[in-house]
């Protein structure tokens, strides 16, 4: 027997709203989901709370496959709370939080805790994502079918911030998550190849006399994981891509038939090495920033559709561990908050998508590959009542100490930027109005789904 | 001249001002009494993160002989070697008075940090900064390579080191000394050749002011037009072969060192450089250290004379000339 749900959500009637860019109209949300498009103007309802969105573009809310919220372990740089608050003020209505808590989410157990913290949060949809190997240590598997039988029903596995380097515990990964339709999201990392290094190696670490990151290191996982894929019948997932070799190699794979998917991040679409000459740490990540053919190649990749998702590998860091030399800082930047403007400087104002291609790459395509299933739908009837509203026009500074992050670690500080988040809502339920944070969804505004 | 973080910060006329104070500066230590009264009252604190006993006392007697108050900061037995952050050491050196800092650090870059984070007012003066650059070294060089090749002690005020040839020889990818010395050459004038195995070239060095070679030999004939003025041989850390780098000590300093056979195929007037400490044997032989071609005692003078320069002009600049 199903409990009815309680009090029914107030109705919201977003007025004159433009769908993915398109002509205006009004979407009425109710129970949790979209029960009308009408026309502008047209939709009324009494006591429903109304958003005025004349001028503002609708995408289904963002769904982000790489956010690290450092709970457990880390709170003094971020936790599900505040983590969860940075995402929605960015219009993400799911994120993915990576496994390198302390403890690493390789059980049930930790899944199970930041799932729930993520559920009382309310300010978005927290879904876990499991560590492949115990500890991360890259020796056994972690008990990945328990994680994706848990409460938090885990799809997505992952040592990020450590590359399964074991071409053997790879292959089994990959093969083992097919039982419960998971997919191993790999950190490309040849780990030899990478030992101590600091940035991208090149012109630019020649003089400054940084360890480098070869591109190769990056490459040659990637091409060997493929082949493994494809020997396996296992769909792979590819994080943070950061080089031209990498789309190509993709690109190769996805034409082979191979089922791959890839992401890159906001960052390595729009910043370049040359910012490490001052050795400001707060352009220290891992992979790191490229070189300018790079950025072009990774554009034209989300592009011709190689890249399938741009995710933020939001990475937020104690002021300290980025107050320092470089050499000791911690890798990482945030992205939360700034990902979809960034997104707009480097791919919609350059003309490389229209707002269907965002929808696409920053909601429904990881949406999928996390299968996450009332995530990333269509702005129709009948459909899941995530949205953002985007304010194309607006232009704003960067002003960190002004984000709901704990981490200050933003490499746009400072920087305009286009594009503005002024609304987000879950299931429902506004958690972002006026381009701030209105109220948390309550657990029993929840749609009777679950969700 | 506000920091010293790089070679690269100095132009073809600064730097050959830099090396005639340094001629100034190195007469006056010809005299029985060598301290100047330049910069009393200014304190100088060397910061070393990183031991090395040549290059701090160099400095420690370039501000002594300025009349400088110096206090010095070692990484052994200090707050530094106990996990003090950066900031919190030049929070402390702020606290003090510090004029200028002259750091020491195994990160590249942490002289930039420094001076441009905010966290202190003193100027910066990198003394070598992990893999990156050692500004002062290369300044002695080239104030050495200028008497060598310009006719002693003070014939070559006012002028650079135009077409001269220079080989540097040895484990570019890890020197400070080599990335100093190309930047500082080339506004000079002079024109640098690298020489190393391939596997101790950094990728991006075709980047770099300078020719790239991999044959000792060729180089030294002149392959590339007149023979070399100078050679430098750099530091080669024998760990570097555990992380193969190179197969063998042995075959290290057949193929790259440098020794009396290879120096006799230079022309009479060249001269042959080190920035010590010299691993005799493998980079360098004990007869081509000692032999009358090299400077590289006159190196080490040449360093506190050149230092006192760097201080001097950061400290007091002209207004006090
Ligand atoms: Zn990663």
């Amino acid at each position: 027997m199903t409990a009815a749900p309680d009090a029914p959500p107030t109705a919201t009637v977003l007025q004159g709203v433009r769908p993915l860019g398109a002509d205006p109209v009004d979407l009425v949300l109710d129970g949790g989901v979209v029960t009308e498009v009408a026309a502008p103007g047209s939709a009324a309802r009494d006591g429903a709370r109304v958003v005025d969105g004349r001028g503002l573009v609708a995408l289904p809310g963002l769904v982000d496959l790489h956010t690290h919220l450092r709970e457990p372990g880390r709170e003094d740089a971020e936790t599900v709370e505040t983590g969860s608050r940075a995402a929605a003020l960015g219009g993400f209505t799911a994120v993915h939080a990576m496994a390198n808590t302390a403890p690493v989410a390789d059980t049930a157990g930790v899944v199970e805790q930041v799932w729930r913290l993520g559920r009382a949060a309310g300010w978005t949809d927290v879904r876990p994502v499991g560590a492949v190997t115990v500890g991360l240590d890259g020796e056994r598997l972690a008990e990945l079918g328990a994680m994706a039988d848990s409460a938090a029903a885990v799809r997505v596995f992952s040592d990020d911030g450590r590359c399964v380097h074991d071409a053997v515990l790879m292959r089994r990964a990959l093969e083992y998550v097919r039982a419960f339709d998971g997919v191993v999201a790999q950190h490309a990392q040849e780990p030899r190849l990478t030992e101590g290094a600091q940035m991208h190696e090149g012109e630019v670490s020649a003089v400054l006399g940084l360890r480098g990151w070869p591109a190769v290191a990056e490459e040659a996982v990637i091409a060997r994981d493929m082949l493994l894929a494809d020997h396996v019948g296992s769909r792979l997932h590819v994080c943070h891509l950061s080089t031209a070799g990498s789309v190509e190699l993709v690109r190769w794979g996805k034409a082979r038939g191979i089922a791959v998917t890839a992401e890159v991040t906001p960052h390595h679409l729009l910043l370049t090495d040359e910012l490490v000459r001052g050795y400001d740490p707060v352009y220290k990540v891992n992979p790191p920033l490229r070189t300018a053919a790079d950025v072009e190649a990774l554009r034209e990749g989300v592009a011709d559709g190689t890249i399938d998702v741009v995710a933020t590998d939001h990475a937020p860091h104690a002021v300290e561990d980025k107050d320092c030399e470089w050499a000791a800082a911690a890798m990482g930047m945030t992205g939360l908050e700034t990902a979809l403007s960034v997104v707009v400087a480097a791919l919609v104002e350059p003309g490389h998508l229209d707002w269907a291609g965002v929808a696409r790459v920053m909601s429904a395509a990881p949406a999928t590959i996390g299968r996450v299933e009332h995530q990333g739908r269509p702005l129709a009837v009948g459909e899941p009542a995530n949205v953002v509203l985007v304010d194309p026009g607006a232009r704003r500074v960067v002003e960190v100490a002004a984000h709901a992050s704990r981490g200050r670690n933003s490499p746009f500080a400072g920087l305009e930027l286009p594009g503005r988040v002024v609304a987000t809502v879950l299931g429902g339920h506004p958690v972002v109005l006026d381009g701030a944070l209105a109220s948390p969804r309550p657990d029993a505004g929840r749609h009777p789904g679950g969700w | 001249m506000r920091h010293l973080l790089s070679a690269a910060d100095l132009s073809r006329e600064q730097a050959v001002h830099l090396l005639d104070v340094a001629e100034q500066m190195a007469a006056t230590q010809q005299r029985e009494i060598k301290k100047l009264p330049a910069l009393r009252g200014r304190t100088v604190v060397n910061l070393f993160f990183e031991d090395s006993t040549r290059t701090r006392t160099s400095f420690e007697a370039a501000a002594k002989r300025l009349s400088a108050d110096v206090i010095t900061f070692s990484a052994k037995g200090s707050s530094v070697s106990k996990g003090e952050s950066l900031k919190d050491t030049a929070m402390t050196l702020e606290a003090i008075g510090a004029d200028a800092v002259v750091v020491r650090h195994s990160a590249s870059g942490a002289p930039h940090r420094l001076a441009t984070s905010g966290w202190i007012r003193a100027g910066v003066l990198n003394a070598g900064d992990g893999t990156h650059e050692h500004p002062t070294q290369a300044l002695l060089d080239a104030f050495t390579l200028r008497r060598a090749l310009r006719g002693g002690a003070g014939a070559g005020t006012g002028t650079d080191l135009a077409g001269a040839r220079v080989v540097v020889v040895g484990d570019v990818l890890h020197s400070r000394v080599a990335r100093s010395n190309v930047l500082l050459l080339h506004t000079l004038g002079a024109r640098v050749t690298l020489v190393a195995p391939p596997t101790l070239l950094p990728v991006g060095v075709g980047a770099w002011p300078c020719e790239v070679a991999t044959d000792l030999d060729a180089a030294l004939a002149g392959s590339g037009g007149a023979r070399p003025d100078a050679v430098m041989a750099l530091r080669v850390q024998l760990e570097r072969m555990d992380a193969a780098y190179f197969p063998s000590a042995r075959e290290y300093s057949r193929r790259y060192g440098v020794d009396g056979r290879r120096l006799a195929l230079l022309p009479d007037h060249a001269v042959l450089l080190h920035p010590g400490p010299m691993n005799r044997g493998l980079e360098i032989s004990a007869d081509a250290a000692d032999g009358v071609r090299s400077r590289i005692v006159e190196q080490v003078a040449n360093g506190v004379a050149t230092r006192m320069a760097a201080l001097y002009l950061m400290l007091a600049g002209e207004d006090a000339a």
